[in-house]
């Protein structure tokens, strides 16, 4: 199994201890996880993304466990040969961060991005939020990614492969429920901030969606990477064999 | 009794942040969820359960403003409950102490039906005097005063009168004999800003629930007030109190540490013979 949902580098808002990525590799050693799908955590409030990527790049080039999820940003100029570039170099998917950029669920662009994203067999990595709304800073104006985004770019081509981290039981719900069966197959999504017992928002999710729509992502170095472990240790012991998706089997060919 | 299968072994452990559901709460599916509760609990290696019940939970008055009438419907039900549950599940009487009279009838009438504790909602902000009588009666009763906590109060929000770690402080220091359980650091705001705001109250511990798992919080709570103000629990989420246990393994806490967190605390806060399976631990 590998972590879909982990960063390195600095957050805006409060301090993280150690968000490097040789801290990384032993955290996902000790945890049993085979590798990471990394961003470059400040990337998302930054206007161009080429040089968060290139910082990517560069910070894990030493550790093969780790392959580079980098930001293309579709209003950029030449974002489609950067695009190109990135999976070149190795990307195992591609990041995107329409809440920060001021696009809504109809924007072309992201549909535009989607569409090639599904035309090069890369997965499209989603993230629903960094941190609860409730502690968020007032400068850190985003907003939580909206079901509509995800029903909306997954309705938009049938190649397009999502993956959303982060996203709450009424999320999921609303966007599954809100596909065709084609499209909710076209999705998968992590479950770091899925209730567990007594609510049991997991165990519901893997009774009514299929536990195959979701892949493991830990949002280190957010969150402590023992959540989602535990989630899967409590859930009732008709799970004990779910077998969920392994995202490795999802990710962009190595070229 | 916990058991050596348990997925945080045999050592005792209490939550001390727990909650119930019931038949006259409006949703259908509370014994599934009760059941949930204790079910993680065994599987997760939980001793006791120290739990309320917080009136009809918006079902005939709000959860943070519970009418009188729902109180003490409510603690009626946790009361049979922990009666039932003898073996692990232990209580707080909870109260609305805008009705000072019933608040404090309350607290008698569960003290005397075996309640461990006082369970504060969000009806009035924490340092309003009207706690204060409240807080005495705790005081002369020997019992704690959980109080739910909003983690930086930067503004209001809907359904609630929070409070957050400045103003529960200011209440602390008016009943220095009365231990104050800080709810749910994880739980909601910000976190950072309860740990400077309560370290100077040396009655007030915070527990560590809720559904926040911001890696960097345990290891700035301990820095800031010491494994010995802070009391492990679960609130709504028990996977992250699941996690945390095993994060504050990870951060190499001492034997010492860690019991104190999983249980010693606790049993110093509560009455003395609230928790007789972890005495015998402690005995033995």
């Amino acid at each position: 199994m590998i972590d879909v949902a982990a960063w390195i580098g600095p957050y805006p808002f409060r301090h993280l201890p150690h968000p490097d990525p040789e801290v990384l590799v032993r955290v996902l050693e000790r945890d049993g996880l085979a590798g990471a799908w990394v961003g470059y955590l400040p990337a998302a409030w930054q206007r161009d993304p080429a040089p968060g990527n290139a910082a990517l790049f560069a910070a894990l080039k030493p550790f093969p466990t780790l392959r580079p999820a980098p930001v293309i940003r579709p209003d950029w100029p030449g974002w489609e040969r950067a695009l190109d570039a990135a999976l070149e170099r190795g990307a195992a998917a591609i990041r995107a961060y329409p809440m920060h950029w001021g696009m809504g669920a109809a924007d072309s662009r992201m549909h535009s991005l989607a569409a090639a994203c599904g035309a090069r067999a890369v997965p499209l990595l989603l993230t629903t939020r960094f941190e609860d709304l409730r502690q968020r800073s007032p400068l850190d104006v985003a907003g939580d990614l909206t079901a509509a985004h995800v029903r909306a770019l997954a309705r938009g081509d049938a190649s397009v492969r999502l993956i959303v981290t982060g996203a709450g039981r009424e999320m999921l719900e609303e966007t599954h429920w809100g596909l065709t069966p084609d499209e909710q197959r076209r999705v998968h999504w992590d479950f770091a901030w899925v209730w567990g017992p007594p609510e049991d928002h997991l165990a519901h999710l893997f009774r009514t969606l299929g536990a195959e729509r979701f892949v493991y992502g830990t949002h280190w170095p957010l969150r402590l990477t023992q959540s989602p472990r535990a989630n899967l240790d409590l859930l009732p012991p008709e799970f004990a064999n779910a077998s969920m998706t392994d995202a490795s089997t999802l990710a962009a060919r190595v070229p | 009794m916990t058991h050596a299968s348990s997925l945080c072994g045999p050592a005792p452990l209490i939550d001390a942040h727990a909650h119930f559901y019931h038949a006259l709460a409006g949703r259908s599916d509370w014994a599934r969820v009760n059941g949930a509760r204790l079910r993680a609990g065994d599987r997760i290696g939980v001793t006791y359960h120290v739990a309320s019940i917080l009136g009809s939970y918006g079902h005939t008055s709000p959860t943070y403003f519970p009418s009188p009438a729902d109180v003490t419907a409510g603690n009626d039900i946790m009361a049979a409950f922990a009666a039932e549950e003898q073996r692990r599940v232990r209580w707080y009487v909870a109260v609305n102490p805008n009705h000072t009279a019933h608040a404090l009838a309350e607290i008698r009438r569960g003290a005397g039906q075996g309640a461990i504790g006082v369970k504060l909602l969000a009806s009035r902000r924490a340092d309003d005097p009207l706690l204060d009588p409240v807080c005495a009666l705790a005081g002369a009763l020997g019992l704690p005063v959980l109080h739910h906590i909003w983690q930086h109060r930067t503004r209001e929000w809907p359904n609630q009168e929070i409070s957050d770690g400045c103003d529960l402080a200011r209440l602390a220091v008016r009943h220095p004999g009365v231990a104050f359980i800080l709810a749910h650091l994880g739980g909601g705001g910000d976190w950072a800003h309860t740990l400077p705001a309560v370290r100077d109250s040396p009655n007030i511990y915070p527990d560590l629930s809720g559904s926040g798992v911001d890696r960097g919080m345990l290891d700035a709570a301990l820095d800031a007030l010491g494994a010995q103000r802070l009391l492990w629990a679960c609130d709504l989420t028990m996977e992250t109190g699941l996690a945390k246990l095993r994060a504050l393994d990870v951060i190499g806490l001492d034997e010492n540490d860690m019991a104190d967190i999983r249980w010693r605390n606790a049993a110093r806060l509560f009455p003395d013979d609230a928790f007789p399976a972890c005495e015998a631990v402690r005995v033995s």
